[in-house]
């Protein structure tokens, strides 16, 4: 330790033969991650959503489809996941289907990412839903019924806004675990925040890992917290009078 | 393109290999995360506000960066500190101990803060001191409480072992990439090492789900 060159002007050196700057590489970095996360949770949103209510309808098939899905994409890891998306899938559908995948398909990695990512989320997101879903007391059900509404319009009016509400402080922690899960995006070549960092302390090597990788640290940090406050705020504005308690 | 898993078979002893390494890191990141883990939370709810908001900070930096990052942190900064090349199988260890022990902490932590004031209370009007409150009174409570919240994370914790294969170790993952790429059977073994991933962690998960309806206390 006591032999390390401290230098934190290094991310704003200029790339060796190129007329490229480190830190351009951290921003283009920055905002992979932030596409891919915020893409991937559009999906996870909207598919969650669907899981978790099918996880609590009356029909036995539906829900169990639900589950099967909760089950399959919670058990499995993320990285596993988007190998096989990226390396397996283009090999198992038919040959056309699967060049396109591999050739011609825009930016391949990233939409691989976050389809993948999304898919994984939906899962963790439709456990939130159902929760949600099932803390709402059974009359509410009813009377949605009872005042004439047929089932999806007991969803859509009555059970969903007061379930999102109730589940907001999870989602929370489920929206920052998305952009820090879409690091692991780096293992199909995806060039977000941690494969940038991985790039400029690795080969490349200006030698001095310490201070970028304290500045990758600080750049996720700053993401994690503004997610937490903007949530926080959502949570404010959203808040029945009366019906959640609290809210900082 | 045919699926033959046939392929993960021939290559067993390797393969078992990595699922072992897998297994003993999240054993060992287990132990003592949760050791580490409910001396962070007994900090975090210190009196003292250095105590605590050092712990606090501790906990919230680690939870808030990818646990892909911190990997990378510790397989860089471990031999700059230490002076030795240790690797990424030993590296993993620390890694894995250190940044679970943050997540362990807010399990153990909500349940310390679940037992009843009244416990805590009669513990002292007993004459214990805070430390044996702590010890005798409120951990054997909470950790029966949390035991199946903490085998939930154990199994996160396993499957996000799976993530040192960014630095080359031969986990589970990383031994079945390495014959993937050997062999040229990357489809096989990518569905091999899902279905393994799979049934351990599937199975693991429906034990606690049964553990829990029988320890959990009715109040």
């Amino acid at each position: 330790m006591s032999t390390y060159q401290w230098d934190w002007g290094v991310v704003l050196q200029q790339v060796p033969e190129s007329d490229e700057f480190y830190y351009q590489w951290l921003a283009t970095g920055l905002g992979w991650t932030v596409a891919t996360a915020l893409s991937a949770w559009v999906i996870a949103l909207l598919l969650g959503s669907l899981i978790g209510v099918l996880r609590t309808l009356p029909s036995k098939p539906l829900s169990f489809i639900g589950t099967a899905y909760v089950e399959i994409f919670r058990n499995i890891p993320l990285i596993v996941q988007l190998f096989i998306w990226y390396f397996v899938l283009p090999e198992l559908l038919p040959t056309a289907l699967g060049d396109w995948m591999k050739r011609d398909m825009p930016l391949p990695e990233f939409s691989t990412a976050v389809f993948g990512l999304g898919l994984f989320t939906a899962a963790r997101v439709a456990e939130q839903v159902r929760t949600g879903i099932l803390a709402l007391p059974r009359g509410q059900k009813n009377a949605g019924l009872a005042l004439g509404f047929t089932l999806g319009q007991t969803y859509r009016y009555v059970l969903l806004p007061m379930a999102y509400r109730i589940v907001i402080p999870p989602l929370t922690s489920e929206f920052m675990n998305i952009f820090k899960n879409s690091a692991v995006a780096l293992a199909i070549g995806l060039t977000e925040l941690t494969f940038q960092m991985k790039q400029i302390t690795g080969d490349y090597a200006p030698a001095n890992p310490i201070e970028v990788m304290t500045i990758v640290s600080a750049l996720y940090l700053i993401v994690a917290f503004s997610v937490n406050r903007i949530m926080a705020f959502i949570e404010k504005k959203t808040r029945v009078p009366g019906y959640i308690s609290g809210g900082k | 393109m045919e699926i033959n898993l046939e392929n993960v078979w021939i290559s067993r002893d390797f393969i078992l290999e990595g699922l072992q390494y897998s297994l003993s890191l999240t054993g060992f990141a287990m132990l003592v995360g949760i050791t580490f883990g409910t001396f962070l939370a007994i900090a975090r709810l210190s009196h003292n506000r250095w105590i605590s908001g050092a712990a606090s900070t501790y906990v919230n930096l680690f939870r808030s960066i990818p646990l892909l990052l911190v990997i990378f942190w510790f397989y860089i900064l471990l031999p700059l500190i230490t002076g030795v090349q240790m690797g990424a199988d030993k590296s993993a260890y620390v890694t894995f101990a250190i940044f679970e022990a943050a997540y362990y902490c807010e399990i153990i932590r909500a349940g310390i803060q679940s037992i009843p004031k009244g416990q805590i209370n009669a513990g002292l009007a007993m004459g214990f001191t805070p430390a044996q409150n702590m010890r005798y009174v409120i951990l054997p409570q909470a950790f029966r409480n949390i035991l199946p919240l903490l085998l939930t994370q154990t199994i996160v914790l396993f499957q996000d072992t799976s993530l040192v294969y960014v630095v080359g170790a031969t986990d589970l993952l990383g031994a079945a990439d390495k014959v993937a790429h050997r062999d040229n059977t990357l489809v096989d073994m990518y569905i091999g090492v899902a279905i393994i991933y799979f049934t351990i962690s599937f199975s693991l998960s429906k034990a606690v789900k049964y553990l829990h309806g029988k320890i959990a206390i009715i109040r």
